[in-house]
């Protein structure tokens, strides 16, 4: 064996080493959360039951809110109103239910996931480095770039100071989920291409594909949530009681209504990028394989994922499929996006037969 | 619907209705609207009356079918049903992708095959219901577009309206009182709103200003280029042609038909006229693999080096052809698809005179390229008794032997490290002359005899390059040649229509960034003067869609006013927002 093959083992084993200790950091992480979560219930919210179910006729006819949709400037001020049908929902105080303690574990995770996106940020480097390439030729490659990605466009948006501090939870058992499923039965030793993959394509189709993967997810976990907090402020309006448990999680959730809203920006930000993915992918097929859309099952379900989201978007602008309808369409259309991800390239066979498993 | 929905929907209704013209044509979407269920009216007695009656009864229905299909709802529908029908072509095998599988399925499957058949399953993207949903779609697309396009048209024209007589109903509003007159501060609401690209104009006792019409223009955008793009994909179907063929190191083509090995071409396509003339001749082909690992094997590398001209007698010119660079030449491609190996071999006859001399492609049937295929000899061969005859022979190639005595003839790596030729021979006829295609791969022993070895079993040798396996009763031999020589396959496709389907698709994505990233937002300044002789400006905004950006502009434009148009000291605290929810 040779200096540099020597050299690239290495690389591989520290990605290796890198890839797990980030596990365990996000293990530690994903504790601090639930720490975050049992803390924050021991505080009285009850925000939401009062708007809710409180003598809402009479209520005052604006809601100044207290959080960020109220921007406050020198002299003018500035008052909004929700949309027309949309309840007048103040969002939840957050996983720590504004306690102090909540808070601290809710900050240590934050800073936990933070390091552990930085160490699993560097096996993923480890692993180009180890390869010489970009380090997605094989699901285990796209897996732990994936769940990078994720937690990388998470922080971003905590970064740019929004209020998304509630996915946090979802977020790293999902990444755990990820990991733990590319370490065990999806690992394959570090290696180069084979011919038909080797193309700078690569880099713009599969980069952006993971990408668009990434934020998709997270667009799927805030229709999750509105889902359910949806539920719970509808049976609240409704003058029902929900359980114990589901109102100490769902009352620190924000309202139904930014949930929704931030399910949809993100979705419609990430939905022409998708469209681009799949049309840099059409190109490098005809590149590679001589025709541009041959219906290969990647293909069928990348197209079927676009189809479903412009539906989606179509929803969101028809009177009638607002709000739970248009939700499912998300759903199913990231169900779709997963299938594509894991269960064409395990259970279908095409062109795209790159799994490595 | 459920209750809430239907809650939702009438609080929408009133909503608007409430803010009347200000909310009114913020954007093209059509609206949703009911219609009767029949539009014949009263029939008239007598002929006259029936028809008369037939004639709006057709014709109302056909408005009514008109206005469901170009309708938003319908279009979500088809849509969904667009996603839900490419389902099952990704699942059940496709002759268009890949024809053996669909065999291998009918013969596993004979009950199920039939009724697939009949449902179109093994072609889903040209079945006739598949086609139905996307034409469907188109139509009803079109149908959205024109009257779309007219209305942003109109929109373009015309101007924002006037402020609706309530401010504080808007999604966003701010007020304060200022010392300054009221023309003063309109004057400089419209100078800072036309500054700030806004399209404005005052009405009466406010300035009403709208911008973000970019949105529109890029969803219109869009959804034609949409159109653009499924026109050229249909136009390069039809124009298309596609054909294959096998060259062997040192070997050559010329784009004619008669040169491919197999060709489609799309129903358009002039089959004399349309190829474009050039020619190529493979020099060298290179494939590089895994050494070691377990990935041993593995591809790296695949290179067809050539030497292509342009036209009948161009200028010779070297190119370089792999898997995910195809050569361009005067609007064809040339594709590297396939590869394998092709062993010289040398025939003689009894007199040892050469009768056949030339590299057998054979067809590789694993990872590692285990090889088989057939030698014919057609002509030129002679018994020992003079008589003409045709030889055959069964060739099977490793490029890498296990070695001797290790099992089976099965290559072992894809590289030419231990090449071994095993053949088996026969004579007779070939059958060659009966008219049939042939497969070259195969031999067809129906008229063929074996030759018999010493012991009266059937002839067969395991070569090593330079050595020749002898036929019995001095019928001849024939040699493996040191020289095995590689060959390419060749995918020569010619597609018109790529250029317009490039632009559509980027123009989508353009039209779409607009239409999603854009905001088409109003914004409307009142001035007035209050009782006590103040003047109270209030400011609203409104959009079209979800927007956390509204507000911030709002603020930002109110603070610029505000400087203008400073906040009196004003003792008594002025009610900021007053009114009743809704
Ligand atoms: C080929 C199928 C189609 C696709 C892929 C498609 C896709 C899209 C997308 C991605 C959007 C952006 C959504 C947004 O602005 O929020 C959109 C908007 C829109 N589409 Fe389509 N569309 C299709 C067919 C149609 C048809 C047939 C109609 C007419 C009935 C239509 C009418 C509209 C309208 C009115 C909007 C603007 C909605 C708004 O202003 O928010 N589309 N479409």
């Amino acid at each position: 064996m040779n200096l540099a093959a020597a050299t690239n083992e290495n690389l591989a084993n520290i990605s290796n080493v890198l890839i797990y200790s980030s596990m365990a950091v996000y293990t530690l992480a994903f504790l601090a959360y639930i720490a975050e979560w049992v803390f924050g219930s021991r505080s009285k919210v009850g925000r939401t039951a009062a708007a809710l179910t409180g003598d809402a006729a009479v209520a005052p006819s604006v809601t100044v809110r207290s959080g960020g949709s109220t921007a406050v400037l020198d002299k003018p001020k500035i008052v909004t109103r929700s949309a027309a049908g949309t309840r007048d929902v103040p969002d939840g105080p957050g996983a720590a239910g504004g306690t102090e303690k909540g808070d601290l574990y809710g900050r240590v995770a934050i800073s936990l996931t933070t390091l552990a996106f930085l160490v699993e940020a560097g096996g993923v480097v480890a692993r180009a480095l180890s390869v010489q390439r970009a380090p997605w030729g094989n699901m285990y490659e796209f897996s732990i770039t994936f769940s990078t990605v994720v937690v990388g466009v998470y922080l971003a948006i905590l970064a740019a100071k929004k209020n998304v501090r509630w996915a946090g939870l979802p977020l790293v058992t999902t990444v755990l989920l990820d990991l733990g499923i590319a370490t065990k039965w999806l690992y394959t030793d570090s290696d180069q291409l084979v011919p038909a993959l080797d193309s700078y394509w690569l880099w713009i189709h599969v980069s952006t594909a993971i990408f668009c993967g990434a934020v998709f997810y997270l667009g799927a976990v805030g229709t999750l949530l509105y889902l359910f907090r949806d539920s719970y402020e509808e049976k609240l309006a409704g003058g029902g009681e929900p359980g114990v448990f589901a109102t100490s999680v769902m009352e620190r959730l924000p309202s139904a209504a930014s949930l929704d809203k931030f399910a949809y920006r993100v979705n419609a930000a990430v939905f022409p990028l998708w469209t681009f993915t799949i049309i840099a992918g059409a190109i490098w097929a005809g590149d590679a394989w001589g025709r541009y859309w041959g219906w290969d099952p990647k293909e069928v379900w990348s197209f079927i994922t676009w189809v479903v989201y412009a539906c989606y978007l179509h929803a969101r602008a028809t009177a009638g499929w607002k709000g739970r309808k248009a939700a499912y369409l998300a759903l199913f259309a990231f169900g779709c996006w997963l299938w594509n991800y894991y269960g064409v390239n395990i259970f279908l066979s095409g062109k795209h037969s790159y799994a490595g498993v | 619907m459920s209750k809430t929905e239907t809650d939702e929907a009438a609080a929408t209704a009133a909503e608007e209705s409430e803010l009347g013209e200000a909310g009114a044509q913020l954007s093209t979407a059509p609206q949703e609207r009911s219609v009767p269920g029949s539009f014949g009216g009263v029939m008239q007695p007598g002929a006259a009356g029936r028809i008369a009656w037939a004639w709006r009864e057709t014709t109302g229905w056909v408005r009514w079918f008109w206005r469901q299909l170009t309708s938003m709802r319908v279009a979500l529908i088809l849509l969904f049903l667009l996603s839900l029908g490419a389902i099952p072509g990704s699942l059940v095998p496709q002759t268009g992708v890949d024809e053996t599988k669909v065999e291998e399925f009918r013969a596993a499957h004979e009950t199920l095959a039939p009724i697939y058949d009949d449902l179109g399953l093994f072609n889903v993207y040209s079945s006739v219901w598949f086609s139905a949903i996307y034409i469907l779609l188109f139509v009803s697309l079109i149908g959205c577009i024109v009257p779309r396009t007219w209305q942003f048209v109109g929109q373009l024209r015309s101007r924002p309206p006037g402020a609706p007589g309530r401010l504080t109903r808007l999604p966003a509003y701010t007020t304060w009182r200022t010392e300054t007159d009221p023309e003063q501060v309109r004057a400089a609401a419209l100078a800072m709103l036309k500054q700030r690209r806004f399209r404005s104009h005052t009405v009466g006792d406010a300035v009403a200003a709208e911008k973000g019409y970019l949105r529109e223009a890029g969803n219109l955008m869009f959804h034609i280029a949409l159109i653009v793009m499924l026109v050229s994909f249909a136009t390069g179907q039809l124009f298309k042609s596609e054909g294959g063929k096998l060259v062997v190191e040192g070997g050559g083509f010329a784009n004619t038909l008669t040169q491919y090995d197999d060709f489609k071409s799309g129903s358009l396509f002039d089959r004399d006229h349309d190829l474009a003339p050039f020619s190529f001749k493979l020099d060298k082909f290179v494939g590089t693999y895994e050494r070691s690992g377990p990935q041993r094997g593995t591809p790296r590398t695949y290179e067809a080096h050539v030497t292509y001209a342009k036209g009948a007698d161009g200028a010779e010119k070297k190119a370089k052809i792999e898997v995910n660079e195809p050569l361009e030449v005067d609007g064809s491609k040339v594709y590297l698809i396939g590869h394998g190996y092709a062993p010289v071999v040398t025939v003689r006859d009894g007199r040892g005179k050469e009768v056949f001399k030339d590299a057998v492609p054979l067809l590789p049937m694993d990872s590692n390229v285990t090889s088989s295929g057939a030698i014919k000899v057609m002509d030129g061969y002679r018994d020992k008794n003079g008589k003409k005859e045709q030889l055959g022979f069964a060739a099977f190639f490793v490029p890498t032997f296990a070695g001797a005595g290790k099992g089976t003839m099965l290559s072992q790596y894809p590289g030419l490290d231990f090449p071994v030729l095993a053949l088996n021979a026969y004579h007779g006829s070939l059958g060659v002359n009966a008219g049939l295609p042939q497969n070259v791969y195969q031999l067809d022993k129906r008229k063929m005899k074996e030759f018999k070895d010493d012991q009266g079993a059937m002839l067969k040798q395991r070569l090593l390059p330079g050595e020749t396996m002898k036929l019995p009763n001095g019928a001849g031999s024939i040699t493996f040649e040191k020289d095995v020589k590689q060959w390419a396959t060749f995918q020569i496709s010619q597609q018109p229509g790529n250029v317009p389907a490039l632009a559509g698709a980027i123009a989508a994505i353009a039209g779409l960034a607009g239409s999603l990233f854009i905001q088409r937002r109003r914004v409307w300044v009142r001035a007035v003067r209050g009782e006590d002789g103040v003047t109270v400006v209030e400011m609203a905004g409104l959009g079209r869609s979800e927007s956390s950006k509204l507000p911030e502009e709002l603020a930002d434009l109110a603070a610029t006013l505000n400087s203008q148009a400073p906040t009196a000291p004003d003792p008594a605290e002025p009610a900021p927002v007053e009114g009743v929810r809704a």
